[in-house]
């Protein structure tokens, strides 16, 4: 990346989409963006929906892991990873290598699909 | 001899009651559970307690990086490589969610703070989640990693170069031009400054006498 280290995600971060999926492994002149954060505040932390701009196409995505230092024993990043989602919370891709935190599972209800095609927790 | 540097008390005004009694607390804490001997360097591998994870229990190896805090806040940042991403945990101490620590190597490194190994190169930072625990024999020496490590292409998350953080275990592929700007910013100054002295070998003296006896009993 050109700009220094990157907090919270919020509009305009750039973001690397972790899954296997078309979209986000198929390479193009300009790195995904985050367009739009779905909260009260424009701050996205993990587990938070966003809007990203790939590819010239809008996507859902969530929220696994940013680079910011969070609450005590949940895992830092080195890159803010995120996977892509569909409206209705499905996952775009069909396997997730890079190690996702456990806080993600405290909501097992909305992202029981995301957690499912996830390989290695941290 | 080793004496944790969290019970060394910061240098301040408060009331040496309030330290005394983290202190009962943090020795309460210690003999209900271990906690090893370990400095910045070792590698090191944490079982917290986990509703989350299969087991209830989840397992990190990684490097210490650092260790900051005081009393019973202490914490320590391990870094690890998991699937090429590069993941830091910051634990406390004293958590009770804490189940085991175990060190697995025991290596100083030439510096206090290892941060700059997030702008070095990844090899540098992986450590097999499956290690075995190296052996350490003697209960005198620590052995001194002198490791001169190398970094990805400028820039970084911070100016390392800079005489403020007084690395050496960086090896600088930067042109002289660039290491005699860095000097620029050196306050050779700040060693000598005599309010900034907070000297604590009596202090630490008296509290690994009390630590010592505590813990016997």
């Amino acid at each position: 990346s050109v700009t220094g280290a990157c907090q919270a995600i919020q509009k305009l971060t750039r973001v690397r989409v972790v899954d296997n999926s078309a979209l986000g492994n198929t390479p193009y002149h300009r790195p995904p963006k985050c367009i739009h954060v779905y909260n009260k505040n424009g701050i996205g932390k993990v587990g938070d929906k966003i809007l990203l701009a790939i590819k010239g196409e809008k996507k859902k995505a969530l929220i696994v892991g940013h680079k910011m230092p969070g609450p005590v024993m949940t895992p830092r990043f080195d890159s803010n990873n995120v996977v892509l989602i569909e409206d209705n919370g499905n996952p775009v891709g069909t396997r997730i290598k890079t190690p996702i935190p456990y806080i993600l599972r405290r909501r097992e209800g909305e992202f029981s699909k995301v957690l499912a095609i996830a390989r290695n927790f941290v | 001899r080793f004496l944790s540097p969290e019970f060394i008390p910061p240098r301040g005004r408060t009331d040496p009651l309030k330290f005394y009694i983290e202190r009962k607390d943090m020795i309460q804490r210690r003999k209900a559970f271990n906690i090893p001997e370990f400095y910045v360097g070792h590698i090191l591998a944490v079982t917290t307690a986990n509703p989350y994870a299969s087991e209830k229990a989840s397992r990190f190896v990684g490097i210490c990086i650092q260790r900051g805090g005081k009393g019973l806040g202490a914490t320590f940042v391990l870094r690890n490589i998991i699937e090429d991403q590069g993941v830091e945990i910051r634990y406390e101490l004293y958590n009770p969610r804490i189940q085991a620590i175990e060190v697995l190597k025991l290596e100083k490194r030439l510096d206090d703070n290892l941060m700059y190994l997030r702008d070095a190169l990844p090899e540098y930072s992986t450590f097999d989640v499956n290690m075995k625990p190296v052996s350490h024999l003697d209960h005198e020496e620590i052995p001194v990693n002198k490791l001169q490590v190398r970094m990805k292409p400028k820039p970084w998350s911070k100016r390392w170069e800079r005489p403020q953080y007084n690395i050496k275990g960086i090896k600088f592929e930067l042109p002289e031009k660039k290491m005699k700007e860095a000097q620029k910013w050196s306050q050779p100054w700040v060693e000598f400054d005599m309010l900034r002295e907070y000297d604590t070998s009596k202090i630490e003296e008296k509290i690994w006498k009390e630590v010592s006896e505590e813990l016997k009993k």
